[in-house]
């Protein structure tokens, strides 16, 4: 599903990815790993679009077709989504009127017919269950005003709502107590098909006790330095990254 | 001013310039005043970002007799999907009995034509007309005293709560062209009572003309007005507009501007808190694109103690347009307590688009309370890479975005209907269609 080779990237003039190979398969869930400053969230927002980062060298291939080509919004419409470390309120557009809006974006992408407004009430009642999410949080502004949890939350809430393939967590875990985290995880967990994929970008282990990966890749300084099973993990939380971090260096 | 002197000199000989005794002296001492100002140049201070030259050069004579084809299919999309709301029709500066709509008003409420109301001994309006809108030094304020046309008397009697809005509909067609109508409107709302005043001014077609309008308010002891003022002039027309409230003690005035109309435009919005307890909101926003220049000056004065104000206004600005916000607060040497906020925040759209801001605090008394800002920004990048992300399109999030901005000043306006017809003008202009849930 998702191919990345030596994937080089840039923010002003600083390197921060210096060739990641990556491969994620349909079915399956990756966790990226790594201590801060290592790239990870620069890999999530890269696989989004995100106009700060500059490609330099490499590429990401999904579904067969070159990502780097494609605009932000064809990224999401072509089943790409990323959930935001730092999800952004935008004052002013309900939380209801902006999925809504996405929602049918992504649709008529694909060649399906837009919803109207009480449509799409019936499909964010189903979903807003899978986030234990109250309907009241849809009438206000997106994010504005949210708690960390919440606003990690909405995000979730987004991807059920537009059910994509390919799904970037980034950060999903940071500030989230463990009752939300649990909230966040079980959502993600229902949300798991065979036909789509997670990546889970985490600094710490803890979440991944939530949301299984199949594979654990450790990113430092811009590089996946060591891939390996849930187990990995685990060995990472016991012993920190330091170990690795020589290993990069040399 | 020479073709507006002629017109005052041919107007008076035929008798085309209505009123008693008492108004005739105060016109010709307007027209003096007037003549003596001459336009402003962008060397006083007040004008300095806006100069109308393009409406002194024009030469624009005084419209004289009734004219237009206004039909009742025309103003509809102007009504606010209410076309049983009182109404007082003025086609390019004449009263239309046949557009209005002044049948069972509601006891306690009075609107005629100032026309209308000049013939009748009416203590209302010798009191107030020509008394609270200063034109000694203001020159287009001056003129309009001088050539007054018709326009809206609106009494709201003591003690009375009226629901309705009173509609003041001015409208402008082809048979404008060239020509400048100096609408007066009068509203008095007496004390303990509340009223909303709707105030628009709108155009069929796309003619070149000049409104020149002058609204004084009296809002008396404890009594609360709310005052839109929507100006959707002609692509083509130029538009000054001035508001003179006056505000009695516990008193409260409303105020909201709406301007996405007219090549070159200037609204002044003025109030004087001139009793304890007084409270004063000035919201307002402009939405401009091609070479539109939108000027819009308010001034607060706060002249007694204990009062409060509270100013928002937003503009959105594209293509080559230019907005001026230049808003003052005043607080005399014995408005002590005085309670004040002001802010303007415009969004730039375009390279191109230009907007000077001056929120200005002139502060006399030490025990006070004040704050004001502006600010000059852009569509946020972060936002709009956050939309994008979703799915949704570059144009559509843009749009989205504007309209967001838009949204949080419009959603003042506590009439739902008005709120939701500027609500659908603001989307038309930069979310399509579509009602937000």
């Amino acid at each position: 599903m998702l191919e990345i080779r030596n994937l080089r990237a840039t923010v002003g003039d600083k390197e921060i990815l210096r060739g990641v190979d990556l491969t994620v398969n349909a079915g399956e869930v990756h966790a990226v790993m790594g201590p801060n400053g290592s790239g990870k969230s620069t890999l999530a927002q890269v696989i989004a679009g995100h106009p700060a980062y500059e490609v330099t060298g490499g590429q990401i291939l999904y579904e067969g077709r070159d990502l780097l080509e494609m605009e932000p919004e064809e990224r999401a419409q072509a089943g790409v989504f990323l959930a935001f470390q730092y999800p952004v309120e935008i004052p002013g557009v309900s939380n209801a009127y902006f999925m809504r809006a996405a929602y049918n974006e992504i649709r008529k992408a694909r060649g399906l017919e837009e919803v109207d407004p009480l449509e799409f009430l019936d499909v964010m009642e189903e979903r807003s269950k899978i986030v234990d999410m109250d309907a009241a949080m849809l009438n206000r502004s997106v994010n504005t005003g949210f708690s960390g949890g919440e606003k990690k939350r909405n995000e979730i809430l987004q991807m059920a709502v537009l059910e994509p393939k390919l799904a970037i967590l980034d950060e999903t875990d940071s500030g989230l107590d463990i009752d939300a985290l649990r909230i966040v995880a079980d959502g993600v967990n229902k949300l798991r098909r065979p036909d789509n994929a997670t990546v889970v970008v985490t600094h710490y282990q803890r979440l991944l006790n939530y949301i299984v990966p199949d594979h654990v890749h450790v990113l430092v300084g811009g590089r996946i330095v060591k891939s390996g099973t849930k187990e990995l993990a685990l060995e990472l939380e016991a012993r920190g990254y330091d170990w690795l971090l020589e290993g990069a260096a040399a | 001013m020479q073709p507006y002197l002629e017109d005052f000199t041919t107007l008076s000989a035929a008798g085309g310039l209505h009123g008693p005794a008492w108004l005739a002296e105060v016109r010709r001492r307007a027209i003096a005043r007037a003549g003596a100002l001459g336009f402003p140049t962008t060397r006083n201070e007040d004008w300095h970002y806006t100069s109308v030259a393009p409406i002194a050069e024009a030469g624009f004579h005084t419209l004289r007799s009734p004219s237009g084809e206004v039909t009742a299919a025309d103003l509809a999309p102007h009504l606010f999907g209410h076309a049983e709301w009182p109404r007082v029709v003025f086609v390019n500066g004449h009263f239309s009995p046949a557009l209005s709509n002044l049948a069972d008003l509601p006891a306690g409420l009075r609107v005629a034509p100032l026309s209308h109301a000049l013939r009748e001994p009416s203590g209302v309006v010798e009191k107030y007309l020509t008394r609270l809108a200063e034109y000694e030094e203001q020159p287009f304020t001056a003129l309009n005293t001088a050539l007054m046309g018709d326009g809206a008397v609106v009494h709201v009697g003591k003690e009375m709560v009226i629901d309705v809005p009173v509609h003041v509909l001015h409208v402008a067609d082809a048979y404008a062209a060239r020509g400048a109508v100096h609408p007066r409107n009068l509203v008095v709302a007496e004390r303990h009572s509340k009223a909303t005043v709707l105030e628009s001014y709108v155009a069929v077609g796309q003619a070149a003309y000049f409104t020149n309008a002058v609204t004084e308010v009296e809002v008396e002891a404890g009594a609360t007005l709310s005052h839109y003022k929507v100006q959707r002039e002609s692509p083509r027309a130029f538009h000054v507009g001035t508001v003179e409230a006056r505000q009695e003690r516990d008193s409260h005035y409303v105020s909201f501007a709406f301007a996405t109309g007219a090549a070159l435009s200037r609204t002044n919005v003025y109030t004087v808190l001139a009793g304890e307890g007084c409270g004063s909101t000035l919201n307002g926003l402009y939405m401009l694109d091609g070479d539109q220049h939108c000027d819009h000056q308010t001034r607060i004065e706060h002249a007694q103690p204990n009062c409060f104000s509270r100013e928002v206004y937003k503009g959105i600005l594209d293509g080559a347009s230019h907005g001026v916000f230049n808003g003052k607060v005043y607080v005399h040497p014995i408005a002590q307590k005085t309670d004040g906020k002001q802010s303007n925040n415009n969004l730039l759209l375009s390279e191109r688009a230009h907007v000077d801001t001056k929120p200005q605090l002139e502060i006399f008394a030490d025990d006070v309370k004040c704050t004001h800002g502006a600010t000059v920004g852009r569509i946020d990048e972060t936002a709009l890479f956050y939309m994008k992300s979703r799915g949704i399109g570059r144009e559509l999030a843009r749009r989205l975005l504007t309209y967001a901005f838009a949204a949080d000043v419009l959603e003042t306006i506590e009439l739902d209907a008005v709120r939701e017809g500027l609500e659908a003008v603001t989307l038309e202009r930069f979310a399509g269609a579509e009602q937000p849930v």
